[in-house]
């Protein structure tokens, strides 16, 4: 009597949450979970529409949360990772986890379980990257602005940090990818949207919305770290590991000045 | 730009310079909580803000208050008689730069070292001023390390333990008549003495937090010491035996190690244009991990009859090779510190396969999957498979079969066989 369905939310983490209620709450045989931005209709199953209800997303983070606190930190890293299908992946996980009486989030011998671990390992490694990653500089609205484009979608990963960070300075970290920035205002981070063309990277051209002083200190930061280097040690093969040329353009210390 | 940002910047580039050739940049092992929404937080885990050329962490704003100084000793580049251009910060310069890095997101905070000027004392209170400034008057919780300069008053290392997360002392020269060789004008004594002084702070600090809670910190992420390898003669195990040595009497935090970059012509030293001996210096951290995570006694990794390490493989093969009687393990039954001692096995590793093995017992697949290195991990463990790699080979067997089937990042260094042909 059941039929094979595809569950299509909102694209959000709450929604897929919703989702995965929904899924066993109706004991619904899942053929597919998609973002409703890059849904397809399956041949051979029907569609239904999730709609994102806060207190299931909720009962769902809990129960997870109870079974395997670094589960449910994996499962949101993974989440993250925006992969392709990770959502049936997630949803096979969340399975085996209810089925078992232990925690399984160590169970790395499991193909799955690997799987999960390592996707929400390149997130984690990611968020890393952002909190060594970002310049901010200082427009002249006093507002220290920084632009990124991660490989996945880590801003609401890294707001607490920068949150306690720099708690007396007004800042926003915006993802060029994704159109979305966090901005502080000294009181609270606020998700925001922006009209940007373009993104500010290292270019040599200046920017009006950029004073003089920071332009000064974009300047003694290249410089540092050129005098910094160690010539007769020279090893671009580790440099260039560490640092990964698609994050260059953005970091004030590898503009070819 | 402004006449005063080209004077900084003129500096910043002297004093950058200057202080490169420490090899220290840990910004770990401090907490220090924004709790009264000032500037900075550390959570104890560092971070690498961006990589050098050559490949190094950039965490801190790495400079020398000033390059000026007394002293004489061969291996510095800063020493008296080099010719070089020489500059001074004054306080409030580097409080500016430390803060408008920090604000930036570029730095995790300042790495303050000097040259010698006037006396250790006075050069070591302006150290403390600027750490002094950047807690009080600027509410700065980044990560700060300030170097104990050699021979300053035990007053004077007092305050700075209270402002600064780190101290270093440089020993620099690995052995006694090493250091009469190239600083004739610092005594042995000079180093240690602050050494012990922040070691008995620290511990006396630690027992009164226990009591009284409000206890200030002090030097939160310990103090640490750098040694230059390749200057003088000496043995690994010269070098590791006193790494030893200060690892257990002064609590060190790290031990570093630094290939001697020649600097300045002197016939005490090696000349100008002598390669920098990183494959051996990789080797000494490989042995430094070794007898700090992995359970190892300095004794059975150098000795009398091996005084040196094996530059062809790293120093846990090394062992193991020598000791084919400890093998094979199994993975299956193993203890954390006997798994600890598999050529291939990563504390990672190592801990994966304690997770893991809980479920099922491990396979060849399995331990391959979880990302254990079994070209050289094969040879010395058995696990839930009737094929066993190991047999009855000799250890130069396993070796030779090791090398022809990896590429070790240093390999051309020690190829011999290609000069054969070429």
């Amino acid at each position: 009597m059941n039929t094979l369905k595809s569950l299509i939310y909102d694209g959000s983490f709450n929604g897929f949450l919703t989702a995965i209620f929904v899924a066993f709450d109706e004991k619904t045989r899942v053929a597919d979970i998609q973002k409703k931005s890059a849904s397809q209709s399956g041949l051979f199953s029907e569609t239904e529409s999730i709609f994102t209800q806060m207190d299931k997303a909720q009962r769902v983070w809990n129960g997870i949360d109870k079974k395997s606190h670094t589960a449910i930190q994996d499962i949101y890293f993974a989440f993250l990772s925006e992969t392709k299908g990770v959502e049936m992946l997630l949803y096979s996980y969340i399975r085996k986890m209810f089925a078992s009486t232990n925690s399984i989030s160590s169970d790395f011998s499991d193909g799955t379980v690997l799987k999960i671990s390592q996707l929400a390992r390149s997130v984690g490694r990611e968020k890393h990257r952002m909190e060594a990653f970002v310049r901010f500089q200082l427009t002249k609205d006093n507002i220290y602005f920084a632009n990124i484009e991660p490989d996945f979608d880590v801003l609401p990963l890294i707001s607490k940090h920068f949150r306690s960070r720099y708690a007396d300075q007004q800042w926003l970290i915006y993802d060029f990818k994704r159109k979305y920035g966090i901005y502080f205002d000294l009181n609270k981070v606020e998700i925001i949207t922006l009209d940007l063309d373009s993104a500010y990277t290292n270019s040599i051209n200046k920017s009006v919305h950029f004073g003089d002083e920071e332009y000064n200190y974009q300047d003694l930061w290249n410089n540092y770290f050129k005098s910094t280097n160690i010539k007769s040690r020279i090893n671009l093969k580790l440099h260039n590991q560490h640092v990964p040329k698609r994050y260059w353009k953005y970091l004030s210390e590898k503009k070819a000045v | 730009m402004s006449i005063s940002f080209e004077r900084i910047k003129e500096k910043l580039n002297i004093l950058a310079d200057a202080a490169k050739y420490d090899v220290s940049c840990s910004s770990s092992g401090s907490v220090r909580k924004n709790n009264s929404n000032g500037l900075g937080d550390s959570s104890g885990m560092g971070i690498c803000h961006s990589y050098t050329e050559d490949g190094r962490c950039v965490s801190l704003l790495k400079i020398l208050l000033t390059n000026h100084c007394i002293f004489d000793c061969a291996y510095c580049v800063t020493r008296k008689s080099n010719d070089v251009q020489r500059a001074a910060f004054k306080i409030q310069e580097v409080v500016d730069l430390t803060i408008n890095f920090y604000r930036r997101n570029y730095i995790e905070g300042l790495f303050l070292s000097s040259g010698i000027f006037k006396s250790p004392d006075y050069t070591m209170e302006r150290l403390v001023a600027v750490a002094k400034k950047l807690r009080l008057e600027e509410n700065f919780n980044g990560y700060i390390h300030l170097k104990s300069i050699p021979g300053a008053s035990d007053e004077l290392m007092r305050e700075a333990g209270l402002y600064a997360d780190r101290l270093s002392v440089n020993i620099e020269v690995p052995t006694i008549s090493g250091l009469k060789l190239l600083a004739p004008d610092k005594k042995h004594e000079d180093f240690t003495k602050p050494m012990l002084k922040v070691k008995n702070e620290i511990i006396q600090y630690k027992s009164e937090k226990k009591i009284i809670k409000s206890t200030p910190k002090y030097a939160p992420a310990g103090q640490s010491t750098q040694m230059i390898v390749g200057a003088t003669g000496e043995s690994d195990k010269d070098i590791m035996y006193s790494a030893t040595h200060y690892y257990k009497n002064y609590n060190m935090k790290r031990v570093y190690y630094s290939g001697y970059v020649p600097v300045a012509e002197d016939s005490r030293l090696p000349a100008i244009g002598t390669r920098v001996p990183m494959l051996r210096e990789n080797r000494l951290y490989q042995t430094d991990w070794l007898l700090r995570f992995y359970g190892f006694g300095v004794q059975e990794i150098l000795n009398n009859d091996h005084p040196n390490l094996d530059m062809d493989v790293d120093p846990k093969l090394g062992w193991a090779l020598r000791n084919m009687e400890y093998f094979p393990i199994d993975i299956n039954k193993a203890d954390k510190n006997v798994l600890a001692r598999v050529p291939g096995l990563g504390m990672k590793s190592v801990q994966k396969i304690i997770s893991a093995r809980k479920y099922r017992k491990l396979n060849w697949e399995h331990l391959k999957k979880i990302g254990v290195a079994l070209n050289r991990a094969k040879y010395f463990i058995v696990c839930d498979s009737s094929k066993w790699e190991h047999r009855d080979m000799e250890g130069t067997k396993i070796k030779g079969l090791i090398l022809q089937n990896s590429v070790g990042k240093f390999r051309k260094e020690y190829s011999t066989q290609l000069q054969l042909f070429s």
